[in-house]
């Protein structure tokens, strides 16, 4: 406890050292108008009808979402949803998507996402898919972007608070994922207090197919019961090698704010996942019981199928010697970053005065040696000096992430002095610091995570905002804020306002997603088993108690739009195809009284919602999306009669059955 | 840019008022509604240089991707036979409403059509005084409704009119030998992306009043 007292005292003493060196201040009129420079206006000006450079794909942190921006002028184009259900777009409500939300512990209707990381082609962000994590069920979800739409969900067992994920290695050949909270492995009912020794912590690599984007878990990695908090993959010369930061290498189970710090040194883990990847493919590891979801969307049938998984491949550390190793990293390091030439391996110990800089290539030379410092459980603790390139002293206070340019700088940010630092990696020195507002968290560069930056923008994103808008409440947006650095000096562009938590983001140029994205949904391809292609094929069909309305919807009309003999008690399945084959011109549908949803369905779609009369009358349904010039006139009725009427099903548009009026 | 139809609309006042027609006042608003994509170019002269502002073009500057369904306006372009129709619309500056989300049908006379009008009449009425009067016109061939050949059939049947953004009305009829709107025979018809196209051989001169 001594030590802790010195430490927290030698904090406190930094903490009013680097303060006074140049405080965030909540004087706005002071700060606001120095930071910005007289032509940022123009530098982010986007004419109307004129488009972005860049995709920013920014997590919404706890609202599990992924949010599309464009930079640099930070406008928001799309939410789309991920791991939580999304009134706007009928996500998670309508029957076929409702699977992507399913886990192993039921539907879980809302997420945590985190690590945006965009799918790469020999070191290139390339813009096939974008991967997010989701914190608190553990699971990996991939994105198309061609659609902009979740097509993947897949859950990690054996995991708590999937944290140091979702990253991909150079060439999309994994996706990985670690815990944050080592658990038992597989769980069981234990006391807490025998937790040191007892739990594990699961580093898993998700293969990519590279035509599809399927994933699937190729094996797990049953490392010791710390916690893995962020993680990057090796790249360049090494490329083969993925590198995940510690901290809680004490095992404490509780005031963990305490006992997690007492460690001057956690480590940074560097798993060369070829090397195990080839011992798998040689019928390495076991595989034991699990149970886990995997949810796929079927862009042809317009539905997502959730799938239970009965096992995962678990390899133990010491069965493949030679291929894991701790790196000695000062005090519980956050942010585990690997620059464009892969050489250097930086951690940000974020209780730590200064930042440890790992070379790739001393480690290799100190493995060649065996210049270890024993082991941890079995895995060879690198000595420090032997693998270690530099150190960075007091560059500011509580670093958390670091990004690249192509350049050879380094900027990291610093959430407790509120400012982003550009460092020069090679000579360790310090080339400009700027203010964020305020508490900076992660940082993004277009191509931040490769071997090719784009450098032009830097977006930091802040977790407490302040006063930087106008006020809504207790609540207000997070932040994100626009560097330019293509020069010496950082200089602040634009604030701009996010949805949830801007937890981290991926960046690319426009011109990698913009003209390969899908416009319509061919209707000739629509292999949706409800889904019909024209009018004369629209239906209602009772099954029992439930009854099918197979609709259809074009400006400006439904077909049928005047149904009768649904009865109280009745489960009506409205599947409803938009007719319409021309860009953007989707059609809504809701029903008085409906509990599941809402639609918003895309031209040539097929989707479905349900709805349970409760009460007899003639109830109108109507189309929510302001589609043409008729869209007030774009309504129908249902008559719902008693649950004992006699009364048949029937349907009609403007008097005639659809498909039977033919003259 | 509904200044700028105002501004038009303002000039354009007194001849409507003193018209004193219903029709036109409805037309009126059906311009206004169609008319909310017009194109709007800024020029901005000075002594030493011209420099053109950023040109906003309107939606019929809006190419079709990959796969889509072409609009209205993109399927008369491509057509040699709707040249004069096509040279029409442009002349009355009512490209933007043709590609609007609509829905719109549109009984499109063909170049034969429009020839058998009295000699030098596309002539004049393409000329820049006659803008509204050529807009009128056009206005009578476009319904902002969704009438596949099927609708009008029943339309037919039922004795139901079609309400034209002219603001008048057309009368279908069944004949023995296929669809008549307006007195004239529907040639034949293509599904656009918004709307339909039902070509026809003669031009629908709207009455006076």
């Amino acid at each position: 406890m001594n030590t802790y007292i010195k430490s927290l005292f030698l904090f406190v003493i930094t903490t009013f050292f680097l303060i006074s060196c140049g405080p965030p201040t909540s004087k706005k009129n002071s700060n606001s108008k120095g930071a910005i420079a007289g032509n940022a206006a123009e530098k982010v000006y986007v004419a109307p009808g004129d488009h972005d450079s860049h995709y920013a794909f920014i997590s919404g942190g706890f609202s599990g979402q992924l949010a599309v921006y464009g930079l640099p002028s930070g406008r928001l184009f799309r939410v789309i949803p991920v791991f939580s259900q999304d009134p706007e777009k009928g996500y998670g409500y309508s029957e076929e998507t409702k699977p992507m939300l399913m886990t192993s512990h039921g539907f879980v209707p809302w997420g945590d996402s985190h690590h945006p990381d965009i799918s790469q082609t020999q070191g290139s962000v390339d813009g096939r898919w974008v991967f997010i994590n989701e914190n608190n069920t553990p699971r990996i979800a991939r994105i198309s972007l061609k659609t902009f739409e979740t097509e993947e969900i897949i859950e990690i067992p054996n995991s708590a608070g999937n944290h140091s994920s979702s990253f991909v290695t150079e060439n999309s050949e994994y996706v990985v994922a670690g815990t944050r909270f080592s658990v038992p492995f597989p769980q069981r009912d234990m006391s807490i207090k025998d937790m040191k020794g007892n739990f594990s912590g699961a580093l898993s690599f998700l293969k990519i197919n590279q035509e599809t984007g399927r994933m699937n878990i190729d094996f797990q990695i049953k490392m010791p019961g710390f916690n893995y908090d962020l993680s990057h993959p090796g790249r360049g010369k090494s490329h083969g090698w993925f590198f995940f930061s510690t901290y809680n290498t004490e095992e404490a189970n509780s005031l963990m704010e305490v006992n997690a710090s007492q460690n001057d040194k956690d480590f940074i883990a560097a798993i060369n996942w070829k090397k195990i990847a080839e011992y798998v493919k040689n019928g390495g590891g076991k595989k034991v019981p699990a149970r886990y979801t995997h949810n796929v969307w079927n862009d042809d049938t317009h539905n997502a199928t959730s799938t239970m998984e009965k096992e995962v491949l678990v390899v133990e550390p010491k069965d493949v010697p030679g291929a894991i190793f701790f790196l000695p990293t000062a005090k519980s390091p956050h942010g585990c970053d690997v620059d464009p030439t892969g050489e250097y391996i930086i951690g940000n110990g974020k209780l730590a005065a200064q930042m440890t800089i790992h070379s790739f290539t001393k480690m290799l030379k100190a493995i060649e040696d065996k210049a270890f410092d024993g082991d941890a459980y079995g895995i060879p603790i690198i000595k420090f000096d032997a693998v270690n390139y530099g150190t960075l002293d007091q560059p500011g206070l509580g670093p958390l992430h670091t990004e690249f340019d192509t350049r050879g700088n380094a900027y990291t940010t610093f959430f407790i002095s509120s400012e982003v630092v550009k460092w020069n990696v090679k000579d360790l020195k310090v080339i400009d610091r700027h203010k964020v507002y305020y508490s900076v968290g992660h940082l993004m560069i277009p191509g931040g995570n490769s071997r090719t930056p784009d450098d032009k923008y830097l977006v930091a994103m802040n977790k407490i905002t302040k006063d930087r808008y106008l006020p809504t409440g207790p609540e207000v947006c997070q932040s994100a804020q626009l560097f330019d650095i293509s020069g010496e000096k950082m200089e602040l562009l634009l604030d701009f306002p996010t949805i949830g938590e801007p937890h981290y983001a991926a960046g690319i140029a426009a011109d990698k997603i913009a003209p390969k994205t899908t416009k319509i949904y061919k209707l000739e391809d629509n292999k949706h088993p409800y889904g019909v292609k024209s009018e004369a094929e629209t239906k209602v069909v009772r099954k029992g108690k439930e009854v099918h309305i197979y609709m259809t919807m074009i400006r400006s009309h439904f077909s049928p739009d005047n149904i009768e003999g649904v009865k109280v008690g009745d489960k009506v399945f409205f599947h409803v195809t938009n007719l319409e084959q021309d860009y953007d011109v989707p059609h809504g549908i809701s029903m008085i009284g409906a509990q599941t949803s809402e639609l918003l369905i895309m031209p040539g779609r097929t989707t479905t919602f349900t709805w349970e009369p409760k009460n007899v009358g003639v109830w109108p349904f109507y189309c929510t999306d302001f589609c043409s010039a008729l869209h007030q006139e774009m309504q129908g009725y249902v008559r719902v009669s008693p649950s004992n009427s006699n009364i048949k099903i029937s349907y009609t548009l403007d008097g005639d059955i659809p498909g039977e009026d033919d003259l | 840019m509904h200044a700028l139809i105002l501004r038009y609309y303002r000039n354009k006042l007194s001849k409507i008022l003193t018209m004193k027609s219903n029709y036109y006042k409805l037309s009126v608003l059906v311009v206004l509604f169609l008319f909310s994509c017009k194109n709007e170019v800024q020029n901005t002269t000075n002594k030493k240089q011209t420099k053109t502002k950023t040109e906003y073009k309107g939606q019929s500057a809006v190419k079709a991707g990959k796969g889509e369904d072409a609009n209205i306006l993109q399927v008369a372009m491509s057509l040699p036979d709707f040249s004069t129709l096509v040279t029409a619309v442009k002349a009355a500056g009512v490209e933007d409403a043709l590609v609007n989300a609509g829905p719109l049908t549109v009984f499109a006379p063909t170049n034969a059509a429009f020839n058998k009008l009295p000699k030098g009449t596309v002539e004049t009425l393409v000329k820049p005084e006659n803008k509204v009067k050529l807009g009128f016109i056009l206005k009578n061939h476009v319904a902002p409704a969704n009438y596949p050949m099927k609708q009008l059939k029943k339309e037919a049947k039922k004795g139901r009119k079609l309400y034209m953004a002219s603001g008048k009305y057309l009368v279908v009829e069944k004949k023995e030998d296929g669809i008549y709107v307006g007195g004239t025979k529907i040639l034949k018809s293509v599904k656009v992306s918004n709307g339909w196209i039902h070509v026809i051989e003669d031009v629908l001169v709207p009455s006076d009043k």
